[in-house]
This record gives C-alpha cells, structure tokens and sequence, in this order.
C-alpha cells in the first residue's frame, strides 16, 4: 500500500518522464502546469459538492430535520441534480444592470477561489506551486474575493446589494488586518512562508502552541469568507441576500460554488496552518488532509446552525478592539519566547493556552459588543 | 456609518428603501417605505393595506354564528383567542351564560393558543436576527406542531379551527384529547428551558436586542400599545388580571413585565409569559369539571337590540370585538380592535436612528400578523 502515499507526486513524476522521452525541456516544464490545473478543478469540485452535503446535510441536523435525501444514495446526487437544474435556468439581467460587471462578477468570484487552492498542499509535494511566499499569496488572494462582491453590488442596481457590497468593503478593509497578523505567530516559529515548510515545522499541530492566533485566525476567516455569524454581506433577512439578489441560473450558482469553495478553502487552509496539515497516521496524507478540512467545515456549520447574525458596525468594531489587540499580543509573546527558546519546544502549550484564556477572558472584560446608540436625525 | 463627528464629511445623500411588501422580514405583506443615512433610518412611512379583505364589512352580511369563521382568518396564528373574544362580545350582547366546563376548556385552548403565538412571535424573531439560518424557529415549530395536533383533535382544524360557539363550545373534547394534552404540559417547561439555553445568554443575542429599539413606557401608553409590547415597557396592564374575562380570576399566575422595553425586554416577556401560560394549564386541568359544553340556544340568533364590547388578552395584546346589533340576524356593525395595528402605530418612535439590521430585529419583535393588521 506504499503507492498510496505519495500517489499525486508519483503520477507527476511518470508523466513529466513520459513527456521528457520526446519532448523539449521547456515544453515539458509547461505542460506539467497546464496538466496540474485539472486536478485543482476536479478536486475543487468534488470537494464543493461534499462541503454543500455537509452544509445542507449537517444543518438539517442541527434543525431536526431530514434535509435533502431523495437524489442518490443518502441524497448525495443532490448537488449535482441542482447543477443541472440551475444550469437549465434562465439569466435573467435587471435592465439597468451593468451588464459587463454584472457578467463578470461571478466569473471573478469563482475565478479568485480557484486561486486559493494553488498553494494549498494536499500532502507532501502534492501541490500545484510550492510558493516560497505561499501564506502571503493566501492572504492577497483572499482579499480579492471582495472584488467580485463589490462588482456584483455595484453591476446590479439594486440598493441592497449596494448596500451588501459597502459592507463587504468595511469588512474585508478591517479583518485584512486581524488576519495577517495572527498568521504572524505561525511564520515566525517556522521562519517561512511556504505552506509546505510551515506543515513540515509543525511537529506539535500549531493549535497548541498558537491558540490565540489560531482562534483570531479563524474568527477573522468568517468574516473575509463571509460565513455567519459574520454574514452581513448577504444576511437575508436584512439584505435579501445582499449581492447575489439579481443572479439567477449558472451566474448564482457560480457564486455559490465560489461561497462554498471559499470556505472549504478556509477550512483547508486552517487546517494547513494549525491542525498539521497532511500530517497523520496510517491513512494516506490526502486523505488526512481532507478529513481534517472536513471537520473544520462542519464546524462552521455549527457556527451557522446557531449564532446569530453580528451587526456591520459590531463586526468591524470587534475587529479593530478586540481581534487585532490580541492579535499582537500573540506576536509579542511568541517573540519573547522564541528569544527565549529559539527552537520553540512543545511543552511550551502548557504556557500558551493558559496565557491565551487569560489574555481573551482579560480583553472580554474591557471589550464588549455594544448595543448600539440611536442616532438623532 | 456615520460621520457626523468629522468636520469636513462627504457630501451625502439619503436614499429610500423598500422594505417589503416582498421582503424575507417583512412579515406578510407589511411595507415599510424607509429613508436611510447611510446604514441609518431617518425616516419610516408604514404602507399596508395589502392584505385587506373587508373582513368587517363582510361579517355585516353573516350570521352571527358564521363570523365565527371570520375571526379565524383575521390572526391566523391564534384563532381559539380570536374566537373566544367574539363569542364573548356575542354573549355580552344576548346576556348568555357559558357552562362551567366550557369555561375551562375555553381557558385551556386559549392559553395552548397564546403559547403557539409566542413560540412562533420568539421564533421569526430570532430567525429575523439571522439566528441559525432557522435553528431556533424549527425547535419552536416542533412545539407549535404538538399543539396544532391538539387543535385538529378537537375541531378538526389546525389553523382555522372554527371552534367556539355562542354559550359555549362547538362540541365537547374526544375522550383521547386530555392524555396528550397533560403529557405536552408536563414537557413544554423542559422545551421553554431548551430554547432559553440556545440562546438567551448568547453574547450576540444581547449586543444586539439590549438597549436596541427601546420603547418607553410613556410613548407605549399614549400609542395605547398593548400586548407584551406593552409589559415589556414595564407597564403591568393584562386583561387577565385588569378586567378578568371568563374564569381568569380562579387561577394564580403572574404577569411578566420587563424594565427597559427593548427588544430583549420584548423577548423574555415572551418567554416569561409561555411559563405562566403552562401554569394556568396546569390548573385548568387539574380543576376542568365534567358536564355540558354548550348553552341551548336557537339555532339562528338573534341578539336584542344592543351594543357590546368584548375583549381579551389575546396572545399579541387586548383584541376586541365591538358588536352594534340592530335585532337582525346578521351584526350591524362589527368593529374589531386589533393589538397588531395599534402596536404598529409607535413604529416611527423605536425604529428612526437605528440601523437597517437593528429596524429588523425591532420590527420582528413587534410581533405583527397582517391577517389582522389589514383585515
């Protein structure tokens, strides 16, 4: 069963040999890129669709009831059955839309997800462009999600998708911040930017000797992810689900898949930075990968299935106080203690999840969401 | 976001928004037609009207018996109460007496009423704060179906059940009625307890209904709001107590009142009021007599000339019902007091100078159903 572990590289390997028998080194070297993209796309694919099931499946859970259960065995056909339906729908575009935007909106969208998943490793070299500034890609990539959005709210005209794309501007400009810097703690014990040097430094998963930035990175993902509770860009009780109200057919389901992939993209990328990576036993280490995704995933589920939505002015306010303070708290003390240690040993979780409960219950107590003032006219 | 605290700010301009008739929290068909600064209210003009059916024109050309009927469409969430007040305003007017075992069972379903308008007042509410994508609501709804089933036992009905009649009720509880009935109340405080444990503590939950949308209790009482709308202001006004109507003055219950009358207040008023609703049930069977159900009374009725004002405290505030008879079969005139639509006349004062998000939840806890609202 050796094969099945490094299966990725080693397909990689025979075909870039195949190829070099009768080909020239340059025209190898491109088709190896071009040939490495299609298996990012299936794999995203068939991971949105096994996120959408764990969203739509786990949800019904929460909510006591069934869920979608009639399309294929336990309703796992159901994605694809509404594939083929949205892709069979018609395109309807507002007549004062902007039409070119209003085309291009979702196409960014999806084309931007796809873009996380260049530097996401699978397992060890299974990954398309081993950047040695990978993390730094992620966080780039991330914030040019928004730009679909704003397109979109701006393309429809429709004021609350106006409004949705205002909100996701404040939100991305607030969590940018928030995000790079709780990343930070993790860059400075490995000494890199590659995502597959970070998961090859994690000898302990970086959860225990990061919590706080680990929390503070996943807190800020929901809100450049737009996942609730940090859902104002698209709450639906409020904004009739903000951009994508004027979408219909194969343009919404774009931004659906976009929605879903950018969270399995999160969810891999919490998974990479924090919980090891491919890193396991027995089992194959895309197969670890996946599970550990998964379950970060259906922990955003949870999420969903139970807080409610956070006012916009709430969400940028608990950014800005109490997300980046701590954040670089945690940059200060994993400085101190790498001039202390520099090798960072393990036993140092012992230290850090007290001083992260600490420093959290501390904030909480001079920071707390406010209700809010009315405003006089 | 506002920046008035700057010197030189952009130059701005409000916009005005639709909320409704078509709209996810719009509660029916409602409409409120609202200017924004930004992501704040400044100004909010309610439209409705689109709902609106004749529903007391028509009952002028009904029997008495048959606007019964009618009354169940008006709040279609709670039509045991909204029955129960009319037959009252009728009995008032023909000077009727209810027996006693009919009087217990009005109680009983009246109150199994206000728990199904509160489950589901509570639930849209929490639903309208984005609350689990409906996490809250179904675990509401899963109460709200065991007592639906109660209703279809006994009138056949689930929504609109058509149940009560002039001198008493339209037949008497199946045998198999009492046992579900004791089993729901001995769970339903466990089932109150769960909801409380989802999310009434809830960090969010609070930063967003504390001190948002607050009513006080001087504007409640000149809007003559009513309702918990009004006790969650801080008001000790129900009818129970107030003007006790029926046999509400056999049972000990308490009346819930908030302090501050912000949406939190309106919420755990609501939550507070589904106890004491379990309490009174609880007596209610404990002390339900056998006996006849119905008053004999002639098939067509024709009460003297007269007027009569029945009311109660339904499940959303005081409903009355205001009978002008002129010795027809049918009422002169039939004039319903509706809790929603008074309620909805201090809108202006809890939504102005809150944001979009805020107008929502503050909207969703005035607990409005347009069946009424428009008639």
């Amino acid at each position: 069963m050796d094969w099945l572990y490094d299966l990725f590289p080693k397909i990689g390997d025979a075909l870039s040999g195949w190829l070099a028998g009768f080909l020239p080194g340059w025209a190898v070297y491109l088709i190896m890129w071009l040939v490495g993209v299609v298996p990012i796309l299936i794999f995203v694919l068939i991971m949105v669709m096994v996120v959408i099931m764990i969203e739509r499946r786990g949800l019904a859970t929460f909510q006591i009831r069934y869920g979608p259960n009639r399309a294929g065995p336990f309703g796992m056909l159901q994605p694809i059955a509404d594939a083929i339906k949205v892709l069979t729908k018609e395109d309807i575009v507002p007549a004062q839309a902007d039409r070119w935007l209003h085309w291009l909106a979702p196409v960014v969208t999806f084309g931007v997800t796809l873009l996380w998943f260049a530097v996401i490793p699978v397992g060890k070299d299974a990954i398309l462009a081993d950047l040695n500034i990978g993390i730094l890609y992620v966080v780039a990539v991330a914030s040019l999600g928004g730009m679909g959005v704003v397109m979109a709210g701006w393309a429809c005209h429709n004021k609350y998708s106006l409004i949705g794309a205002m909100r996701e501007i404040s939100q991305m400009v607030s969590y940018e911040v928030p995000v790079v810097i709780s990343i930070l703690g993790v860059v400075m014990i490995t000494g890199s930017l590659s995502m597959t040097q970070i998961v090859e430094a994690e000898g302990v998963p970086f959860i225990l000797l990061q919590p706080l930035g680990f929390l503070i990175y996943f807190v800020a993902v929901l809100a450049q992810i737009n996942r609730s509770p940090l859902d104002q860009v698209e709450a639906e009780s409020e904004l009739v689900s903000g951009f994508h109200t004027e979408y219909s057919g194969m343009k919404f389901a774009l931004f659906y898949l976009g929605e879903y992939g950018n969270a399995f993209a999160a969810s891999a990328i919490v998974t990479t930075l924090f919980l090891g990576g491919w890193k396991g036993p027995i089992l194959p280490p895309y197969v670890w990968f996946v599970i550990k995704a998964l379950i970060v995933m259906y922990v955003l589920v949870w999420f969903r299935a139970t807080f409610p939505r956070v006012r916009i002015d709430q969400i940028t306010g608990f950014a800005w106080k109490f997300l980046l303070p701590l954040a670089l708290f945690n940059i200060l003390i994993t400085a101190i203690e790498l001039a202390i240690w520099s090798e960072f040993p393990w036993w140092l979780l012992f230290v850090n999840i007290p001083v992260a409960g600490a420093l959290i219950f501390l904030w909480s107590r001079l920071f707390t969401l406010q209700g809010g003032q009315r405003v006089e006219a | 976001m506002a920046m008035s605290s700057q010197p030189a700010r952009l130059k701005t301009d409000t916009f005005v928004i639709n909320l409704g008739p078509q709209h996810p929290s719009s509660h029916g068909v409602f409409r409120i037609r609202a200017t924004f600064d930004g992501e704040i209210i400044v100004d909010v003009e309610p439209i409705f009207g689109y709902l609106h059916r004749g529903v007391e024109k028509l009952a002028e050309g009904r029997t008495y018996t048959q606007d019964i009927s009618l009354t169940d469409r008006m709040d279609y969430t709670s039509a045991m109460t909204n029955n129960l007040a009319y037959v009252l305003a009728v009995e008032k007017l023909m000077g009727v007496s209810v027996p006693e075992r009919a009087e217990y069972l009005r109680v009983i379903l009246a109150e199994l009423n206000r728990i199904v308008s509160h489950l589901m007042a509570v639930g849209f509410w929490l639903n309208d704060m984005g609350a689990g994508g409906f996490t809250p609501l179904m675990y509401c709804l899963r109460e709200r179906e065991k007592i639906l089933d109660l209703f279809e036992m006994v009138s056949g009905q689930r929504l609109t059940v058509n149940y009560m009649r002039v001198g008493g009720l339209l037949r008497d509880v199946p045998d198999e009625f009492l046992p579900p009935l004791k089993r729901f109340v001995a769970e339903m405080p466990g089932f109150i307890d769960e909801y409380e444990q989802l999310l009434s503590e809830n960090e969010i939950l609070l930063a967003r209904s504390k001190g948002v949308g607050i009513l006080s209790a001087e504007t409640a009482i000149n809007g003559s709001v009513v309702g918990p709308m009004l006790r969650a202001s801080g008001v000790n006004w129900d009818l129970r107590k107030a003007d006790p109507y029926s046999i509400y003055d056999r049972f000990d219950f308490e009346i819930p009142v908030g302090t501050v009358g912000d949406n939190y207040d309106r919420y755990t008023v609501r939550i507070a009021e589904m106890r004491q609703s379990v309490r009174i049930l609880e007596q209610a069977i404990a002390q339900l007599p056998t006996g006849a159900v119905r008053t004999k009374l002639p098939n067509i009725l024709r009460p003297p000339v007269g007027e009569a004002y029945g009311h109660i405290e339904g499940p959303r505030g005081e409903l009355g019902f205001y009978l002008v008879s002129d010795g027809s079969i049918a009422p002169y005139r039939f004039r319903v007091r509706a809790p929603t639509f008074i309620n909805l006349t201090v809108l202006p004062d809890i939504l102005i100078g809150w944001k979009i998000a805020d107008a929502v939840v503050t909207f969703g806890s005035v607990d409005i159903c347009m069946g009424e609202v428009d008639r």
